[in-house]
């Protein structure tokens, strides 16, 4: 997409979320509708990311709550499902992290720099609880 | 008409018209709650936003995070800039100009803590005096964080902030909160409610109200700020709870003025101690000679909810 400098901008710009006249735009779910380059969805925040939330389905109980606290929109969750992370929208702020219920977490913070498929083989066993 | 929300995993079928790749800081409340705002409701609806980290971080040249009607003005505008699109779409409504007059547009105001208890409120007070039918939603984070944290009147007492620094002379900021839910009740507004970004259902409940209210609504959010609050991202939603549970922040609704009703109550109420204990911008409290602050603090809180339980009960 093309800038304009300083001196080109008009005031008063008015920026379009969509590339087309879009209405009802509340019964599209994201992937379907048509996006304008201006819209947010298209740009990426990655490099922001210090720490990578990964997700491991096997004990996920589609609770929901990492989706509903996400700050960035980067939780993807369709037909009540979480299906996983939107790594091109996740700031890596640690939130799903957190309020994750499932015993062992379904989503853990790692180092930006390993790779997800190893820590997934060597995701951490059920705890007992300490009495 | 509005969306019925049962659970969160019904909820979570909701489609985002707050987009990702916004510029706030990693774990900000202020996303939270307006992304529950837009997935409440159904309906179309039409944004104003006044200056603040909110309006500066999704509408970033050329970029726009919003799926919605969206218009920035000015720092104090954001009431303003609502009441009149309302204005204008009565008019049209009534002179049978609209293309789709059956479906229904709410109209929704944003506005930092900076910008609804200090620079705008005497415009937020104009259109609710003028009866205008939208939402102002004040995004409470205590401090002007987007310009590197200045103190607001909405700061508390005690808090260290870039124009009161905590030192050897001072304990921070010497003037106590603006109770700014109360002012916007004494206005008369038909709802007047506070929230907080952990407890989603208690926010959606009152989110769905105040959009199906005819008439000015005030409803003041928490927002846990990270960077001003001084605490780690990932601890937000923690914070939250600590604010909501030791009753800083507590939740309460206020109809017509006078109808109080208190919509959440802790299963245990945890010491204000706790709350300042977990922010950066409280530590200087623990010192031995700023201890009288928290006291005062616990006390002030204590004699609150004390109020807002007898004003419940009293009815009036």
């Amino acid at each position: 997409m093309e800038y304009k400098g300083w001196d080109q901008v008009e005031v008063g710009a008015v920026v379009p979320s969509f590339a087309d006249t879009s209405c009802d735009i509340v019964d599209l779910k994201q992937e379907d509708r048509n996006y304008a380059q201006t819209n947010s969805y298209t740009a990426s925040v990655a490099d922001w990311r210090v720490f990578k939330p990964v997700f491991s389905k096997d004990s996920c109980i589609d609770c929901q709550n990492c989706w509903v606290f996400c700050p960035d929109t980067a939780i993807v969750a369709r037909d009540k499902n979480m299906l996983g992370i939107d790594y091109d929208h996740c700031k890596g702020c640690g939130i799903c992290a957190e309020v994750c219920p499932t015993n062992p977490k379904s989503l853990i913070m790692f180092s930006e720099n390993v790779d997800n498929d190893t820590v997934l083989s060597q995701w951490p066993e059920k705890k007992k609880k300490e009495k | 008409m509005s969306k019925i929300i049962k659970n969160l995993k019904q909820f979570s079928t909701s489609n985002d018209r707050f987009e990702g790749a916004h510029l706030l800081c990693p774990g900000c409340a202020h996303s939270i709650i307006v992304r529950e705002l837009l997935n409440c409701t159904d309906d179309n609806l039409v944004i104003a936003n006044a200056t603040g980290c909110l309006e500066v971080c999704t509408a970033v040249y050329p970029h726009t995070s919003w799926d919605a009607s969206w218009i920035h003005i000015g720092f104090e505008n954001a009431a303003t800039a609502a009441s009149g699109a309302e204005a204008m779409y009565k008019t049209l409504k009534r002179k049978g100009r609209l293309k789709d007059p059956d479906k229904p547009v709410k109209f929704v105001a944003f506005g930092g803590d900076g910008a609804t208890y200090d620079i705008g409120f005497q415009f937020l007070s104009g259109a609710v005096e003028r009866g205008h039918d939208f939402t102002y939603i004040c995004l409470d984070n205590e401090v002007y964080a987007n310009t590197g944290g200045q103190r607001s009147s909405s700061t508390p007492r005690g808090s260290s902030t870039t124009t009161t620094p905590a030192g050897r002379v001072s304990y921070g900021n010497k003037k106590f909160k603006k109770d700014m839910v109360a002012i916007m009740a004494a206005h008369g507004a038909p709802y007047v409610a506070q929230v907080a970004p952990n407890k989603w259902k208690d926010m959606v409940k009152k989110y769905q109200k105040a959009l199906a209210t005819e008439g000015p609504v005030y409803i003041n959010a928490m927002s846990a700020c990270t960077t001003e609050w001084k605490f780690p991202s990932q601890d937000t939603i923690d914070v939250s709870d600590l604010g909501t549970d030791s009753l800083v922040f507590p939740l309460y609704e206020i109809e017509n003025g006078h109808k109080l009703t208190i919509t959440y109550r802790p299963r245990n109420i945890v010491p204000v101690r706790d709350y300042l204990g977990v922010q950066g911008r409280f530590k200087h409290l623990f010192k031995k000679e700023n201890q009288h602050i928290i006291d005062e603090m616990q006390k002030a809180v204590d004699l609150k909810w004390e109020l807002l339980q007898r004003r419940e009960e009293a009815g009036i």
